[in-house]
């Protein structure tokens, strides 16, 4: 207050606010999951850490496995398993760290009472949760897919650099190495598996989450475990297990197998039977319903 | 428009009435206490206020329904109802940035000119503040929101008192600007009594007196009585009598009979009671079994 260009008086204090009155809802969704990544740094640092130890070991391994290779073709051979391994390990690890997520996401805040703060904010519970499932079927697929090419694409270098010291044409070995071709099915197994697929398992985490009083993990895992004794007791069937193996599975084996051309995978045919799968959109709509709870139930949660 | 309007507001929890039909309206720049013992339904009906809980019966705050419609009232309402509540992972840098994304009326600007009066360092994380400079950073968020109506629940339980001390002298200085209301609960009446601009004593569910403070100083008197006089003061019917260093304190309500004042200052030294003194009156003469014939206060 001591320049003399702000001798504001009091009253445009109103209009000054006014200016920011409303705020999307894109940015209050954009700074909570911000928040998220704030809080649950797993969310990167776990798939970068897998990355990590899985360069360090291909590191270990490679002269080994190099050790009898003469031509490009057996190059090749030696070098698919650990590419495909790579993948899976990151996108394992961010499956874990989604479901470990989920299950603290909306129980950790009445945990440590901090939803009271939250609520003190003008973010509505809509947002809230859909912040907190954004990171499961968006952000944690999208971000083991960067990690999981990163990590391709460094050990295609460690391999090319080995190659290299041994006289093979490294150029013809990027050419078959097909790098793009494995990306795009990967982008694409992990768009569709994960980022739809999952989405009322992830769901369902959410809605234990805002719900349980405690032991979220317990009241996850159990339940599914009492249904499927339970119909084997009475019934001598098995049709819940069989539809959590139909779940977890993933929608059709064929998408996630590494050979045969991007379009044949990816092709508008296998997407269009994707999409037709009825098994995709009533999981999406599971998904809906057991977010649309959770979103209620947070509305009834204070501390724990 | 009133502020906060309550018509018959219940709570129950299970068999137990937390609010048991609670009529209320506070005005635009007041500053209310909100005094009641454990249990009395304080916490339940500043939750109701600021749309933490569901109710029964009829509450408008800045003219909306707090439980359906949380998120656009906390525009308008900050609320601190412990000193705890700040996440512990939290930065306080981060606390500001989030609230610049998602709070229309937050003024990063200001916070930190607050924040720099303590020695809160913006790098910290909340768990390694101590709990008086957790308390200290809450107040400076929520200061440096400009809104209409700030909710406070116990906001420096377990605080020393220099913190405490701390935490009024800077809401009526930086703060309270006279359009901005403010409701607070505390156990520690003493030190918001020349705070405060209105006093409502709750006590299981239900409002036992309802004032503002200038009306508390005209209607309540408190006398210690020459032991002499002790008969004739006891005639005139005291809320309440104690013993203090061998002397009669006898307090008296003199709505509607102001005249009696008089007689009283002849009898006694007189002065005006503290509302604790004055909240022990009531309230016990509520809870307990008769203690004389005071009925007058609710209302």
């Amino acid at each position: 207050m001591n320049t003399p260009s702000n001798v504001m008086p009091e009253t445009p204090r109103e209009s000054q606010i006014g200016a920011r009155a409303i705020i999307p809802a894109s940015q209050r969704l954009y700074w909570s999951i911000r928040r998220e990544l704030w809080e649950y740094r797993s969310i990167y640092v776990a798939p970068l850490a897998a990355a990590a130890i899985f360069l360090f070991g291909f590191l270990i391994a490679l002269p080994h496995h190099m050790r009898g290779v003469t031509t490009l073709e057996q190059a090749h051979q030696v070098l698919d398993t650990p590419y495909e391994l790579a993948a899976a390990l990151i996108m394992g690890t961010g499956f874990i760290v989604g479901i470990f997520y989920s299950l603290d996401a909306l129980y950790g805040e009445r945990r440590d009472r901090s939803i009271l703060f939250w609520k003190s904010l003008p973010v509505s519970d809509l947002i809230t949760v859909l912040s907190k499932v954004t990171i499961p079927l968006v952000i944690l697929p999208l971000l083991t897919f960067a990690i999981a090419v990163v990590t391709q694409f460094l050990m295609l270098l460690l391999s090319s650099v080995v190659l290299l010291g041994r006289g093979l044409d490294v150029g013809t070995f990027w050419a078959h190495m097909s790098f793009f071709h494995m990306s795009l099915m990967l982008l694409y197994h992990i768009l569709t598996v994960h980022g739809l697929w999952y989405a009322p398992l992830y769901g369902w985490l959410l809605l234990v989450s805002a719900w349980a009083p405690r032991a979220p993990f317990m009241w996850a895992f159990l339940p599914p475990f009492v249904v499927w004794g339970v119909e084997k007791t009475v019934f001598n069937t098995s049709y819940f297990l069989a539809m959590l193996q139909y779940r977890l599975a993933g929608p059709e084996p064929s998408s996630t197998a590494p050979h045969g051309s991007v379009m044949e995978i990816i092709s508008a045919l296998t997407l269009a039977q994707f999409l037709s799968t009825p098994g995709l959109w009533i999981g999406l709509a599971i998904a809906s319903a057991l977010l649309f709870a959770a979103v209620r139930l947070r509305r009834y949660r204070g501390p724990i | 428009m009133a502020c906060i309007e309550a018509r018959g507001l219940r709570k129950a929890f299970g068999t137990t009435l937390a609010l048991d039909g609670i009529d209320l309206q506070v005005e635009e720049g007041r500053i209310l206490g909100l005094i009641g013992p454990n249990g009395a339904g304080k916490t339940t009906a500043l939750n109701a206020i600021v749309g933490l809980t569901p109710y029964q019966g009829e509450l408008r705050v800045l003219g909306r329904d707090p439980w359906n419609e949380r998120d656009q009232l906390m525009r308008d309402v900050c609320f601190i109802t412990d000193v705890a509540v700040l996440p512990r992972w939290i930065k306080v840098s981060q606390t500001l940035d989030y609230l610049v994304g998602v709070h229309p009326r937050f003024d990063r600007a200001k916070a930190e000119s607050f924040l720099g009066k303590t020695s809160i360092r913006t790098s910290s994380k909340v768990r390694e503040l101590s709990k008086g400079m957790v308390a200290q950073l809450h107040l400076a968020l929520v200061m440096a929101i400009d809104a209409k109506l700030l909710v406070l629940d116990e906001p420096t339980l377990g605080l020393d008192i220099i913190y405490r001390k701390q935490f009024y002298d800077s809401l009526l200085n930086d703060y309270f600007d006279g359009k901005r209301t403010i409701v607070v609960t505390t156990h520690q009446v003493e030190e918001i009594e020349n705070v405060l601009t209105d006093v409502i004593f709750i006590n299981r569910g239900r409002i036992a007196l309802n004032c503002s403070m200038e009306e508390i100083e005209s209607r309540y008197l408190e006398v210690a009585v020459r032991p002499e006089q002790l008969a004739a003061a006891r005639a005139l019917g005291p809320m309440q009598e104690r013993q203090m260093f061998g002397r009669s304190i006898l307090l008296f309500d003199l709505a509607n009979r102001l005249q009696v004042a008089e007689q009283l200052s002849a009898m006694g030294d007189v002065r005006k009671p503290s509302i604790a003194d004055l909240f022990v009156a009531v309230i016990g003469n509520q809870s307990g079994a008769a203690q004389g014939p005071y009925q007058g206060a609710a209302r």
